[in-house]
């Protein structure tokens, strides 16, 4: 068992829930609402010094009575550690977590994909879009478990909705440096990038 | 040939045997340019342009057969070669290329993906080219030995030499693009999204 279980015990008390060991790897499991600060206190407390995120990910069990897992694999890198935290979420409720890019720019895209496959929300994330489905895409989130394989719409449906969206308008304005080209782009792609976030893009379709 | 000689009455009297005999002769030269200086256009998704790319290095080598010049620009392509499995996500992209490849075109698709949907079943993956853009020649395998690509291309001249200029099929004809040249139209979409192809599940999500 990883000896960072104990102090994050120590440190935080309650909102740390139940650990266990499983091939090798520690799993700590820590309350939603102290998420943030648990993963600060472990990227800068000199003796843990978790310095890299490996992954944000996201599991749902077949078990509808298991919560909805939202999870971070940490690593230390000088000290050559691994420790993973889940945060449960009931799937029926609000699936909601902290944001955790203010600690590592680098889960921009991987929290970006989770929103994307399960629809947890981020708060305080500074661009949750789709990553890997078009931002038009309304069938859902393609890994829960109540999401059929081949998508809710059927193929003659998915081939329309998918030919009628503009690949280009996906993009932010960061990510195309058209932000001096924006009044003469077309104004559905305007509007698109003016709006920038996910859910207004399907309220309004 | 029998398309030519049918197209050859002549105000009411018999077939007019030299007229056939000149188009015979420029179809044969036209199609035997066409078939042998194929420029490929290779839109490379998976395992397939693994093999692909096997097929144009220098042990298979297509460009024995005049694929020479590999155009990663459709404007310069004769020949759309989709290897790989294609996601929904990119069939806005491969509509848009065929689009814009200047007539006379052609489509190989390339293995099980590209020409099914293949083992992916599922949400992602456009079931089959064929129901984006027109296929003409379809190589299965996953992903298909070079050997396969190329008699897929050879099946591909066979057809090209079979083509006339003379039987009125507009070949010319350009894919209309709105004023904005991004998307394809609301009509042609409709069009284009009907159910069609060798795909299977085309009507419902099962």
């Amino acid at each position: 068992m990883n000896p960072s279980v104990e102090a994050l015990r120590a440190t935080f008390g309650s909102a740390i829930g139940r650990a266990l060991e499983s091939c090798g790897d520690t799993i700590v499991y820590v309350r939603h609402d102290a998420l943030l600060a648990v993963l600060a206190w472990l990227r800068d407390t000199p003796d843990q010094r978790y310095d890299y995120l490996v992954d944000v990910t996201a599991v749902e069990y077949r078990d509808r009575e298991r919560p909805l897992e939202v999870v971070y694999n940490l690593r230390s890198l000088d000290r050559r550690v691994d420790l993973r935290l889940k945060v449960e979420l009931d799937p029926a409720g609000d699936l909601t977590v902290d944001s955790v890019v203010p600690l590592w720019r680098g889960a921009d895209w991987l929290e970006r994909e989770t929103f994307d496959m399960f629809g947890i929300t981020f708060r305080g994330h500074p661009d949750l879009r789709r990553i890997l489905m078009w931002d038009t895409y309304v069938e859902g989130y393609p890994l829960r478990k109540d999401f059929p394989l081949r998508g809710r719409f059927s193929r003659a449906e998915q081939v329309r909705q998918a030919l009628a969206a503009n690949p280009e308008a996906h993009y932010s304005m960061e990510e195309l440096s058209i932000a001096e080209a924006y009044e003469e782009l077309p104004p559905d792609m305007r509007e698109r990038l003016r709006r920038g976030e996910r859910g207004k893009v399907a309220d309004s379709e | 040939m029998k398309r030519v000689i049918e197209a050859k009455e002549v105000a009411g009297q018999s077939p007019n045997y030299l007229l056939a005999k000149v188009q015979d002769l420029v179809d044969w030269a036209v199609n035997a340019s066409r078939a042998n200086s194929l420029w490929p256009m290779p839109f490379g998704t998976a395992c397939c342009a693994i093999e692909f790319m096997a097929t144009a290095a220098s042990r298979y080598d297509f460009a024995r057969f005049g694929m020479e010049r590999q155009a990663f620009s459709p404007r310069q392509a004769d020949v759309l070669i989709c290897a790989g499995r294609l996601p929904f996500k990119l069939a806005p992209v491969i509509r848009r290329i065929y689009d814009q490849m200047p007539q006379p075109k052609w489509v190989i698709s390339m293995g099980a993906c590209a020409s099914t949907g293949g083992i992916f079943d599922n949400y992602a993956m456009v079931q089959g080219i064929d129901t984006i853009v027109p296929v003409d020649v379809y190589v299965p395998g996953c992903p298909p030995r070079p050997e396969g690509l190329l008699y897929g291309v050879l099946l591909l001249h066979k057809k090209i030499k079979g083509e006339s200029l003379f039987d009125g099929v507009p070949r010319r004809e350009e894919q209309p693009l709105d004023e904005r040249g991004l998307r394809l139209p609301p009509e042609t979409i409709d069009e284009i999204s009907e159910p069609f192809g060798n795909s299977v599940h085309q009507f419902r999500s099962a």
